[in-house]
């Protein structure tokens, strides 16, 4: 069976209709991990036992001549950030290298419960935080379309996955960026949906107003199919909302013609490469001439969303990381006579380096003196930024923006400069600051043949919206 | 400057950290350079403009109602034994990296 443009709906109708077995399609895939992952680096952690489990019960579902759930024997792959029970899970950090989940975090559950076969657990940022995937406590994940470059970050692992075909499609989280930005660099689909419309029950927590979980796929169907799977309320996750969930799959196929799509000149200015720019323009020209209207807004907060976003997140991060001090699991020194020696040095020597540049911006931020100052100014923009959308949106039904200001680059390029890796993020953090979906999709290729992707934001709990756009986009090229 | 050395021993201290010097140095460095970016929120009048502290609050909820009456959905009745069943001991304990079988264990607390 040909690996390379394998799709959900394919590999599913091959188990099916018996073309091929669940369990062989997923050995093909460990075949294909063993011999091409070594150069990209995109799997920490193989579950092959419970991915052959899995695979044998879809088996005997087939040979029954049963009908087969929406994802039945799809060889999947999930960040590191979710956690799986009896498979190791280390959100990227030496702090918790040996740690063994005992539960299942709600969307991976969901996936399987579809039928999904796990074949692993994917390289990413620590604890989330980066856009390029260089802060991995393990190692760096390569991009598969140029091994010099990065794949983006922070799930740069589950986009460089998708798009070296280790993996027809696997999630993601997404705090600034995290998938959006990836799935450019590599030139796949990425997706982050709403605030609230995906459980986050078992997902290692980064920042819990912004973290989101949403798929990595090679088609806008696949991210459709994938969502459908794994949103709705959760009672396990009391920020997942009551909201009711449509079929995404269905949806894709009403009509796009007569949509007014923005373009927001805040999205187009200093900083953005001149071949990004040029993809992006002809891609807004494709969807103008699929009878889409074409409507000039503004963002004019725009410029303020990324120190916005570094004190709300980095606060935010410094209370959910604080329970890594070496008492319930993971590491803990051995170099400690006190418990407050433990503490320190567990943390001093678990945590990499990025990670503790954020704890310490947020501990700043929400110490006494500064609070006022940083975290509730930065509260207090956040609510502007999402006006700024909330005013756009009574005009247009979408708006359309380059993903990322450049296509991938040099590893690292960027390394020694931490504010220059996060602007990086520019084009994607608002729209976690603001809560709405928003899906990359492939526009092009620079003319280093590195991939260009097209950003499509929508409003709340508005997917189809945005799914749809990006499909007959996909379709229109 | 904004940050001082004297800062960045303090929060380590808040932030349950120690840090090396050398540490310690390129965060002094690398906290000056972030904040002065940050700084620019500051060209904003926001005297007027109430905090966004959470998503959840302003989308996909009952906008008739206000406060905690918006969530009411997340309310549901007592169940004895919980959503889920409470880890067995065994398995509570599994990842820590010292225990007795009934308790976490950590270095001595209070030195007599």
């Amino acid at each position: 069976m040909e690996l390379n443009s394998l799709t959900i709906d394919a590999a599913r109708s091959a188990v099916q209709e018996r073309k091929t077995a669940a369990t062989s399609l997923a050995e093909a895939f460990y075949s294909k991990i063993e011999k091409d992952d070594p150069q990209i680096g995109a799997y920490l952690i193989l579950s092959k036992e419970r991915a052959l489990a899995k695979a044998r019960e879809i088996d005997a579902l087939a040979a029954k001549g049963e009908m087969l759930p929406p994802l039945a024997g799809v060889p999947v792959g999930v960040k590191d950030v979710m956690v799986t029970r009896g498979v190791r899970t280390t959100a990227g950090s030496k702090i918790l290298g040996n740690y063994m989940p005992p539960y299942d975090c709600t969307a991976v559950a969901r996936m399987e419960a579809a039928g999904a076969v796990v074949l692993g657990k994917l390289n990413c940022d620590e604890f989330a935080m980066g856009s390029s995937n260089e802060n991995s406590a393990w190692h760096p994940v390569r991009n598969p379309r140029d091994l010099s470059r990065v794949p983006g970050g922070s799930s740069g692992g589950s986009a460089a996955a998708v798009a070296a075909d280790i993996a027809v499609a696997t999630l993601g989280s997404d705090t600034g960026g995290s998938i959006r930005q990836p799935a450019s660099f590599c030139g796949v689909v990425g997706l982050m949906p709403t605030y609230g419309r995906v459980s986050r029950y078992g997902l290692i927590a980064f920042a819990s107003s912004l973290d989101r979980i949403g798929p990595l796929t090679k088609s806008v169907k696949d991210a459709a199919i994938v969502l459908r799977t794994i949103a709705g309320r959760d009672p396990m996750d009391s920020t997942s909302a009551e909201v009711p969930v449509p079929d995404y799959v269905a949806e894709l196929e009403k009509p796009i013609r007569g949509l007014r799509l923005g373009v927001a000149k805040e999205y187009f200015g200093e900083g953005l490469d001149a071949e990004v720019r040029k993809s992006v323009e002809a891609a807004i020209q494709t969807l103008a001439k699929l009878d889409c209207e074409i409507v000039p807004v503004s963002l004019p907060h725009t410029q303020y969303a990324i120190p916005t976003y570094y004190i709300v997140a980095t606060a935010e991060a410094s209370s959910n990381l604080a329970r890594f001090d070496g008492v319930r699991y993971g590491y803990r020194t051995r170099d400690a006579h006190t418990l407050s020696e433990m503490y320190r040095r567990t943390r001093d020597q678990g945590f990499g380096r990025e990670v503790k540049r954020r704890i310490m911006l947020g501990t700043y931020a929400l110490s006494a003196g500064y609070y006022d100052a940083y975290y509730l100014k930065a509260q207090r923009v956040r609510t502007l930024l999402a006006r700024d959308f909330e005013e756009v949106f009574k005009k247009v039904d979408a708006i359309v923006t380059p993903t990322s200001p450049t296509a991938a680059f040099k590893l690292g390029e960027k390394m020694d400069d931490p504010l220059s890796m996060y602007l990086a993020d520019i084009f994607t953090v608002t729209a976690d600051l603001a809560g709405i979906p928003g899906i990359s999709v492939p526009c092009g290729e620079t003319k280093e043949n590195l991939p260009v992707g097209l950003q499509i934001l929508g409003k709340h709990f508005d997917e189809a919206t945005i799914l749809r756009i990006a499909q007959a986009y996909e379709q229109a090229v | 400057m904004k940050v001082t050395e004297k800062d960045v021993a303090y929060v380590a201290d808040l932030a349950n950290l120690e840090l090396t010097e050398d540490e310690r140095g390129i965060l002094l460095r690398d906290l000056n350079s972030i904040l002065d970016y940050i700084d620019r929120l500051n060209q904003l009048d926001t005297t007027d403009v109430p905090p966004m502290a959470q998503v959840s609050d302003r989308y996909g909820v009952d906008q008739s109602k206000t406060g905690s009456a918006r969530f009411t959905y997340a309310i549901r009745e007592d169940i004895h034994e919980g959503l889920r069943k409470s880890l067995p001991h065994e398995v509570a304990l599994q990842n820590a990296p010292d225990s007795d079988g009934i308790f976490f264990k950590v270095p001595k607390v209070i030195e007599r």
